[in-house]
């Protein structure tokens, strides 16, 4: 169960901040003075005691950066503020030639300082966005919106659990918050109801995208759902004849937002637990032919009813 | 129909609740003829197993009669005797083809309680806690049995219930016990533990070719009855001190094997460390007094094999992971595949190559439960295995 962290654009960016840190440590540490005359600083004596530290500092974030790790973009957001700021004071005492390199080298520094940012703030991005996420419709209000992913091995063949997840009818055997699913025009549109917090249910049409026998059904809803959604499912043989590795990627945005969120997972029914769940009991399905019940847990497995269970004795 | 409830710590009652339903197409209703207390119910009755709830159905060893089958059970039919296996499994998962029925992936509804304490689910199990799943138990009138296609055997009318009940648990477990032994020609077995568990894994041993059995316990007449199971030596650890003992025994190799029967609430002969471990259970620092285990590591030869069928809960304090992985020692241990050890036993039953009736103390009504649970738990009147008849 996790959010997906593989964002390749976003490490490439990383390395280039990177290669620029090193690039400007080592020169700082190297030739103060040659990095000072391009600057138009060079008749600065402090300018030539700083940029050494600067270069130092350069290289202490170049590091985790050229190793693609873009969260240390920050770092570098900080000493771009410093720099800039330094800048910016010796601008208003220099002219002429010095004058013109400085501000040759402030605008420099001011553009990779916006891409710092932006890589910075991309970093703290990258945990909500996934490849399913990325097939959500544009339109949708994508404030709050839930991407979630679970695994689970089933003992069967792939093509066996393909073809009982595609006759999505039988979906809501295992799907403990769907009510019903029906398909139309031969099962690549589907109407479906399901719970939604505080007892309403809500409603959408649903579109597979791609269909591929025995490995893979990626699907979307249609524009004017009551709740926003993509997923996709791969089967895929697991390894020695355990049966098949089945992974379900699902993205939408809940109703009610972040506070639908909060509230749902008040209840214990946080999303992730959801399709955990629904795998779980899918697997029973296909492996016992039904949802495992005891007299505790009337409906199953179901982590959000924990601290609401009866006794271990039958009921009246 | 009457039933046994853990009511809370140390509070059994028998009361009237509802009959149980058949609530899948797999399961079967079964009208308990006999059934047991085991000792790992009183782990329950003492509060140390989290997730029980005032009302819980307590019981794991029962057997009886068919009188209701779902419509996916083709193998049972109204009118057979059976006898039931504790573990709950499905049959079919990858852990159920291998054998490992204690580990069935399916059987446990409750599966994210145990994932919690454990990191993945053990199976279900009959009147153990919501952890275990939050099945009712067998000590009552009625038991609902899932997967009955699968657990449960048929078994002949000229055996007794009492040659047969404990098939479901302390019989298969004390073989695994010894099975886990891969034991060979020559081979000293010593078991800590002589209750009915140990006095089958003894008695198992011995079946599987043991050449000496030691059984290790604090209660005379236990060790009595490990004898009648077929013990070469005997060693109560409140008189003797069981490494010295075992080393003097083996010639200074250790037993080849060391089995531990007795799980979580194990006793020690010293005061202050007995009071040391049973301080930091009650505080929750741990939730086992293992120093049976302790003791069995130590003892085993090197490169020999500790096989561990008592009962454990959750962690323990102050492991001996030094003297094992230094030592070669191998560690096997599980809750009993049951389903897989069914047939082979029966069949030993039928053959006259043991009879398991010898454990037993008490054959009492189930409206006795309480003080039966109360009995058993302060080892009053020489108890050993006690029946109840509902």
């Amino acid at each position: 169960m996790s959010s997906s962290r593989n964002r390749p654009g976003l490490r490439r960016t990383a390395r280039v901040l990177g290669l620029a840190s090193t690039g400007l440590g080592v020169a700082m540490l190297r030739d103060p003075r040659g990095v000072a005359r391009l600057a138009g600083v060079d008749d600065s004596a402090t300018a030539l005691s700083v940029i050494p530290l600067v270069g130092a500092r350069e290289l202490v974030h170049a590091l985790p950066l050229l190793a693609g790790r873009p969260g240390w973009a920050w770092t570098r957001v900080a000493g771009d503020a410093v720099d800039l700021s330094a800048m910016g004071l010796a601008l208003s005492s220099r002219g002429g030639e010095r004058g013109r390199r400085l501000r040759n080298a402030t605008a420099a520094v001011a553009g990779l300082a916006a891409l710092d940012l932006l890589t910075a703030v991309r970093s703290r991005r990258a945990g909500s966005r996934g490849p399913a996420r990325d097939l959500l419709p544009s339109s949708a209000p994508w404030k709050g919106a839930v991407d979630v992913s679970s695994a689970t091995t089933v003992g069967k063949d792939p093509q066996e659990v393909y073809d009982h997840w595609r006759d999505f009818s039988r979906l809501p055997e295992f799907m403990a918050h769907v009510r019903e699913v029906r398909t139309r025009d031969g099962g690549t549109r589907s109407h479906w109801v399901a719970e939604a917090p505080g007892r309403r249910t809500v409603e959408w049409d649903a579109e597979v995208v791609e269909d591929s026998p025995g490995e893979r059904i990626r699907w979307r809803s249609l524009p004017g759902a009551g709740i926003e959604n993509a997923g996709s499912v791969e089967f895929r043989p697991a390894p020695g004849n355990r049966g098949t590795e089945v992974r379900v990627r699902l993205a939408y945005a809940q109703p009610g937002g972040r506070l639908g969120k909060v509230v749902a997972g008040m209840f214990g029914e946080s999303p992730e637990q959801q399709v955990r769940d629904d795998l779980t009991r899918f697997k029973q399905v296909l492996e016992t032919g039904q949802v495992v019940r005891s007299e505790a847990t009337p409906e199953g497995l179901r982590a959000g009813r924990l601290a609401a269970q009866r006794p271990a004795a039958a009921r009246s | 129909m009457r039933a046994t409830q853990w009511m809370g710590k140390k509070h059994i009652e028998v009361n009237e609740v509802p009959d149980p339903q058949i609530l899948n197409d797999r399961d079967a209703i079964v009208k308990v003829t006999s059934t047991a207390i085991c000792g790992s119910d009183l782990h329950l009755y003492d509060g140390f197993i989290p997730t029980m709830r005032s009302g819980d159905i307590l019981g794991h060893e029962f057997m009886g009669e068919v009188v209701e089958v779902g419509r996916g059970v083709g193998n049972l039919r109204v009118g057979d005797r059976v006898v039931v296996p504790f573990p709950i499994a499905c049959g079919s998962c990858n852990s159920c083809r291998q054998g490992l029925f204690s580990v069935c992936e399916n059987s446990n509804p409750n599966a994210r309680i145990a994932e919690k304490v454990m990191g993945h689910s053990p199976c279900g199990i009959f009147g153990y806690s919501h952890m275990m799943g939050g099945y009712p138990g067998g000590q009552a009138e009625y038991a609902r049995v899932p997967f009955a296609d699968v657990g449960p055997l048929v078994v002949d009318d000229d055996l007794t219930d009492e040659q047969l009940l404990f098939l479901t648990d302390v019989f298969p477990t004390g073989y695994m016990g010894a099975d886990n032994c891969d034991i060979s020609p020559g081979d000293v077995v010593a078991v800590w533990g002589a209750g009915a568990v140990g006095q089958f894994a003894v008695a198992s041993a011995k079946l599987l070719g043991a050449e000496r059995v030691v059984a290790i316990d604090r209660f005379d007449y236990r060790l009595d009855k490990a004898r009648e199971a077929g013990a070469t030596d005997v060693l109560n650890y409140e008189d003797v001190d069981v490494l010295d003992a075992l080393q003097e025994l083996t010639a200074g190799r250790g037993p080849d094997a060391a089995i531990d029967c007795v799980g979580m609430e194990a006793h020690h002969p010293s005061t202050a460390i007995h009071a040391y471990d049973r301080a930091k259970q009650a505080a929750m620092l741990e939730t086992e007094r293992p120093h049976a285990l302790r003791e069995a590591i130590l003892a085993v030869k090197n490169g020999g094999t500790v096989s561990i069928v008592g009962v454990y809960g959750g962690l323990m304090d102050k492991f001996p992971i030094g003297s094992l992985m230094n030592r070669s020692l191998t560690v096997k241990t599980g809750q009993a595949h049951v389903q897989r050890y069914l047939k082979p036993l029966y069949e030993r039953i039928r053959n006259g190559e043991i009879d398991p009736s010898f454990v037993v103390s008490h054959t009492l009504p189930l409206e006795q439960a309480p003080q039966a649970y109360r009995m058993f738990r302060d080892k009053e009147d020489r108890s050993n295995k006690v029946v109840l008849k509902p």
